[in-house]
C-alpha cells in the first residue's frame, strides 16, 4: 500500500505527463500481480467500491471531530477526501497497512455495519499520505489527473506495446489483468477477446479551427453531418445480445430497453442516442430525464421514446470494419439497413455541400432553426481510428450565444481551484430585481481568476459557509449553446453549456440584459 | 470585551504604544521582522537586538526614529505599564509581549511555533490573564508533522535525482535559514546554493551566531555544477525566469500550507515540505489552554476555527479582524 499512496501523491504533485508516465511505467514494472492490477484497476476507474459513499465517509469523521470545525475546514481545503485524511484526529502509523489488493479484498468482503469500524482503524493505522490514498481508493475518486489512456500509454512505455493494441483488448479484459501482464511482458500470448461481443473504444473529433483550417482542407475530400444534441453511444449487437454503451464503456442499456429490444441484425454502430417520438430529436433536457434514471420507467417509455441516430459501422456483422475507408462504412451502414428494418434506428444524413461557405451557411441555419449543435466533417477516406486522431474527423460548432449577465454569487471552487472563489452565479434584470440564470466554473483564465478572487473578497456582502453574495456590479459575457425554459429557477430559463466568454470590467450593471431579452433565445431552440 | 490596558488594534493607550502596527506610529513594539509584523517608518520602535538587526538589514539603518533593544526576560517600566519581550520560537529575534498592568497579565504571542528549532530562541510559556494569539494554522487540517521526516523526504528525492537540481522555495527571513539549519542537522554537508535575495539575511543570522554551513550564490554557477544540488529561493523565484538557470529542477517548497496537496498543485510544486514556523493546530489549542487565561483574542489567520474551539472550552474568545492583514500574503509562513 505504502507504494501505491507514493505513486498517487507523486501523479497528483507531478505536472509533467512524460514524467507521470515513467513513473506509472516504473510501478507496473515494479509492482506484483495482483496489486499492480488493483491499482491499474483502479487508476483507470474500472473499479469502484460501491460500499463507501463521500456521505459514509464524512459520518464516519464527524464521529470524531466537531461537525463545526469539520465545516469550516473543508471550506478552506475545499476536497472532501483531503479534508478528512488532514483532518483524522488518530495516529497509529506503527502498524503497516494491508496490500492494494487485501485491501480491496477487506472494503468488498466487509458489511455494511462494520465497514466504518474498517475504515476508522485504516485511517488512524495509515501514515498521512497512505491517509490521503485509502481515503481515495475508498471513495474510488481519485481525481489526481491520470486518465485511463495515460495509465495505458505507461502500459505501452514499459512492455513496448503499441498503444493501440492495448486499447484494443481493453474492454475485454478483467481486473486484475493477470493475461495483459502476461502478454505485455512477452511471457505469454495476446488475450484472446470476443472482439465483436465487447465495447470499443471510440473515434473523436477535434475542433475546427477557421481561421487556419479551412483554407487548407479540399472540401471534396470531407463529408458532412449535424452535430446532434444528444449523447454518443455505441450499439453493440452480436448473436442476439444487444448492449448499448455510453462513451466511456458504460453499458446504460438497461435504461433504454426501447432501443435494445428494437434493434435488428449484428453489427456494432456508433451514433447519437436521442429522445423524440418519430425520429423527431426533442430537447436534450428530455434525453436527461432519461438518463437520471438506472432502469426506465413506463411512462418514461411512453413520453419520452428514445432512437439512435446511427452515423458510423465498427462490425458489419462479426467482420470487423474499422480500417475500411469511411465511404466504405457508410455504404455497409446502409447496406444494413436495407437489410434489417429497424424501428429505434435511422441513419444520420449526409449533408449536401460544394465550398465551405455553404456548410458555413447550412451550420448557421442549423443552429438558428433546429438547434443543432453545429457540424460534424469527416474525411472520406478516414478508418475509424479510437482516441482523437488529428486530421481525420472535426466538429464545427455552431457560434455559441451570447448574454451579458451580473455577477451575483461566487463559490469557492474544488481540486485545484480550492482556494479561490471560481463558481460563479450571474442573472439579469427582471423588472429592478436581478434573477440567476445560470452558474459558470470555466471560461477565464488563470490570471484572471485570480482577479475575480481578488474583486469577490472586496465585493463580498454576506457570507453564506462557501458561498459570497457579491455587490451586483461585475458584468459577465457568458457564452451558451442554448437557453430552455425551466420550472427549478426562479428566472424561468435553464442555460445549456454556460461559460464566460469575456470578464466585462467596464460594462456597468445597468446595462446588463434583461430576462424578456432571453425569451428570443428559448424560441430559437 | 474591552481590556483597558489594550484595545482591538494592540493599542496601549495608558502609554499610546502600539504592537506590530500596519500603519506608521510615534512609538511601535515589534514582536518580529517580518513584513506583516514590522513595518518602516515609526518613530520609536522597542524590540529584540536580533529583530532590530533584521530590520536595518531589510529596511535600512533610517527605518525607524529610534530603536530600544530590550533582551528576553528584561523588564522595561514605562509609566505604570510593564513590558517584557519573552522568546517565541518563530524565527530569530521573535517575541512574545507581555504586558503588565496594576496586576493584569496581557500576552500578545505574535507568530510563535513551539518545536525546537536550532535558528531561533525556544519558545517559552508565559502564564497570563488575557492572550492575543495568532492563528495562522488555526484550523484542525494542520497538524504538522516532524520536520526532521521532511528533511528525509528531500534527501531522499535527492538521491533519486541526481542529475536534477531541487529548488526550495523559502521564505527568506526564517524559513530560509530554517531549511538549512535542518539540512545540516540531517547532514547534508554539500554546499547550498542562494538566490540572491537570501544573501544578506543568512549572512546576518551567521552573524549573529547561528552556523549555516557552506553557502553559495547560485547566480553565475554554470548549469550542470547544480544537478543534485539543493538552491534555495523565495517562493516567487519557483517559477520565475529566475529558475531557468537550474537543470530540470524538482520544485519543492518549504511551508506550513504544503500539507494541503491542492495548494501545492495550485503552485506547481512537485515536492511539498511540511516545515512550518507556525503552532499548527495541536499547538495553538496546547498553548491556549496552557497559559492560564480566560480571554482569548484571535488574530492572523484563520479566527473562526479557533474563537469557536476557545468558546468550547467556556473561554471568552473574540477575533479580532485587524486591517491590513490580508488572507492569501501564505508566503511568509
Amino acid at each position: 500500500m505504502k507504494a501505491f499512496a507514493q505513486l498517487l501523491e507523486l501523479l497528483a504533485l507531478t505536472p509533467s505527463r512524460n514524467r507521470k508516465i515513467a513513473a506509472l511505467a516504473e510501478y507496473f514494472a515494479k509492482t506484483p500481480d495482483p496489486d499492480r492490477g488493483y491499482a491499474l484497476a483502479v487508476l483507470t476507474g474500472a473499479l469502484s467500491f460501491r460500499n463507501v459513499k463521500p456521505a459514509k465517509l464524512k459520518e464516519i469523521v464527524l464521529g470524531e471531530v466537531d461537525p463545526h470545525l469539520f465545516a469550516l475546514s473543508y471550506d478552506y481545503v475545499g476536497d472532501l477526501g483531503e479534508t478528512i485524511a488532514l483532518i483524522w484526529p488518530h495516529h497509529g502509523g506503527t502498524e503497516e497497512l494491508p496490500s492494494l489488493t487485501d485491501l480491496i479484498e477487506l472494503f468488498n468482503t466487509t458489511s455494511k455495519g462494520e465497514l466504518p469500524r474498517l475504515i476508522s482503524s485504516l485511517l488512524t493505522r495509515a501514515e498521512i499520505n497512505e491517509r490521503w490514498a485509502v481515503v481515495k481508493l475508498a471513495t474510488g475518486a481519485l481525481r489526481i489527473g491520470v486518465s485511463a489512456r495515460l495509465a495505458k500509454t505507461a502500459l505501452a512505455e514499459m512492455s513496448g506495446k503499441d498503444l493501440q493494441a492495448i486499447e484494443e483488448v481493453w474492454h475485454g479484459l478483467r481486473i486484475p489483468y493477470a493475461e495483459l501482464f502476461t502478454w505485455l511482458e512477452d511471457r505469454g500470448e495476446r488475450p484472446d477477446i470476443d472482439h465483436a461481443a465487447r465495447f470499443h473504444p471510440m473515434m473523436l473529433s477535434n475542433p475546427i479551427d477557421e481561421a487556419r483550417d479551412l483554407e487548407k482542407l479540399d472540401p471534396a475530400d470531407f463529408s458532412a453531418e449535424w452535430k446532434w444534441d444528444g449523447i454518443r453511444v455505441q450499439l453493440v449487437a452480436a448473436r442476439g445480445n444487444v448492449s448499448l454503451f455510453s462513451r466511456t464503456g458504460d453499458d446504460i442499456g438497461p435504461a433504454f430497453p426501447d432501443v435494445v429490444e428494437a434493434m435488428m441484425g449484428d453489427a456494432v454502430l456508433d451514433g447519437e442516442l436521442l429522445v423524440g417520438a418519430d425520429f423527431a430529436p426533442g430537447p436534450f433536457n428530455d434525453l436527461q430525464q432519461r438518463l437520471n434514471r438506472k432502469v426506465a420507467s413506463p411512462k418514461h417509455l411512453k413520453d419520452l421514446p428514445a432512437f439512435v441516430r446511427v452515423y458510423d459501422m465498427l462490425f458489419d456483422g462479426s467482420e470487423d470494419i474499422r480500417a475500411l475507408e469511411w465511404t466504405e462504412r457508410r455504404a455497409r451502414l446502409e447496406a444494413f439497413f436495407t437489410r434489417h428494418r429497424q424501428t429505434r434506428l435511422d441513419l444520420s444524413e449526409v449533408l449536401d455541400f460544394g465550398d465551405w461557405p455553404t456548410l458555413a451557411e447550412h451550420r448557421r441555419r442549423g443552429a438558428d432553426e433546429h438547434g443543432h449543435e453545429g457540424v460534424m466533417v469527416k474525411l472520406r477516406t478516414s478508418p475509424y481510428v479510437p482516441g482523437r486522431p488529428k486530421g481525420l474527423w472535426y466538429k464545427w460548432k455552431r457560434d455559441p450565444n451570447l448574454v451579458d449577465a451580473i455577477l451575483m454569487y461566487a463559490q469557492r471552487g474544488h481540486g485545484k481551484r480550492s482556494s479561490f472563489y471560481s463558481d460563479f452565479t450571474f442573472g439579469v434584470w427582471k423588472g429592478n430585481e436581478i434573477v440567476p440564470i445560470g452558474k459558470a466554473y470555466f471560461g477565464f483564465t488563470d490570471a484572471e481568476l485570480k482577479q475575480l478572487d481578488k474583486w469577490v473578497r472586496t465585493h463580498t456582502l454576506q457570507a453564506f459557509g462557501p458561498v459570497r453574495e457579491v455587490e451586483k456590479s461585475l458584468v459577465f459575457e457568458v457564452a451558451f449553446d442554448s437557453a430552455q425554459e425551466s420550472a427549478r429557477h426562479k428566472s424561468g430559463v435553464a442555460l445549456r453549456f454556460p461559460r464566460i466568454n469575456r470578464i466585462r470590467w467596464d460594462k456597468p450593471a445597468g446595462e446588463a440584459a434583461t430576462l424578456e431579452e432571453m425569451q428570443v433565445f428559448i424560441g430559437a431552440t | 470585551m474591552a481590556s483597558p490596558l489594550l484595545d482591538r488594534h494592540l493599542h496601549l493607550k495608558a502609554i499610546d504604544t502600539f504592537i506590530d502596527p500596519v500603519q506608521p506610529r510615534e512609538r511601535a513594539i515589534i514582536t518580529h521582522g517580518h513584513a506583516d509584523h514590522a513595518r518602516s517608518g515609526h518613530g520609536a520602535v522597542l524590540a529584540t537586538p536580533d529583530t532590530i538587526a533584521i530590520m536595518k538589514t531589510r529596511y535600512g539603518e533610517a527605518c525607524a526614529g529610534s530603536f530600544q533593544p530590550v533582551e528576553y526576560g528584561e523588564p522595561v517600566s514605562i509609566d505604570d505599564v510593564r513590558i517584557t519581550l519573552h522568546p517565541a520560537g518563530h524565527v530569530l529575534g521573535s517575541a512574545q509581549v507581555l504586558i503588565e498592568h496594576r496586576g493584569q497579565r496581557v500576552v500578545v504571542t505574535g507568530d510563535y511555533k513551539r518545536l525546537p528549532d536550532r535558528t531561533a530562541a525556544p519558545f517559552e510559556l508565559v502564564p497570563c490573564d488575557l492572550l492575543v494569539t495568532e492563528a495562522t494554522f488555526g484550523l484542525p487540517v494542520f497538524q504538522h508533522p516532524a520536520p526532521s521526516d521532511e528533511i528525509a523526504r528531500l534527501v531522499r528525492s535527492l538521491e533519486a535525482n541526481p542529475d536534477r537540481a531541487h529548488l526550495i522555495g523559502a521564505y527568506a527571513l526564517g524559513k530560509a535559514q530554517r531549511v538549512i539549519s535542518l539540512l545540516r542537522e540531517g547532514g547534508h554537508d554539500a554546499p547550498i546554493y542562494l538566490h540572491g535575495a537570501l544573501l544578506r539575511l543568512c549572512a546576518l543570522y551567521e552573524e549573529r551566531g547561528i552556523p549555516l554551513g557552506d553557502l553559495r550564490p547560485a547566480t553565475g554557477v554554470a548549469k550542470p555544477e547544480l544537478a543534485g544540488r539543493v538552491v534555495i529561493a523565495p517562493p516567487s523565484a519557483l517559477k520565475d525566469r529566475w529558475s531557468r538557470r537550474l537543470p530540470d529542477p524538482v520544485l519543492a517548497m518549504a511551508s506550513g500550507w504544503m500539507s494541503v496537496k491542492q495548494r501545492a498543485r495550485q503552485r506547481g510544486v512537485e515536492l511539498p515540505l511540511i516545515i512550518s514556523d507556525h503552532a499548527d493546530w495541536n499547538e495553538l489549542r496546547e498553548t491556549i489552554a496552557d497559559t492560564g487565561a480566560e480571554t482569548i483574542w484571535v488574530t492572523h489567520g484563520r479566527e473562526d476555527a479557533l474563537v469557536y474551539h476557545c468558546r468550547q472550552q467556556g473561554l471568552v474568545a473574540e477575533p479580532l479582524n485587524i486591517q491590513g492583514y490580508e488572507e492569501g500574503e501564505e508566503d511568509e509562513r
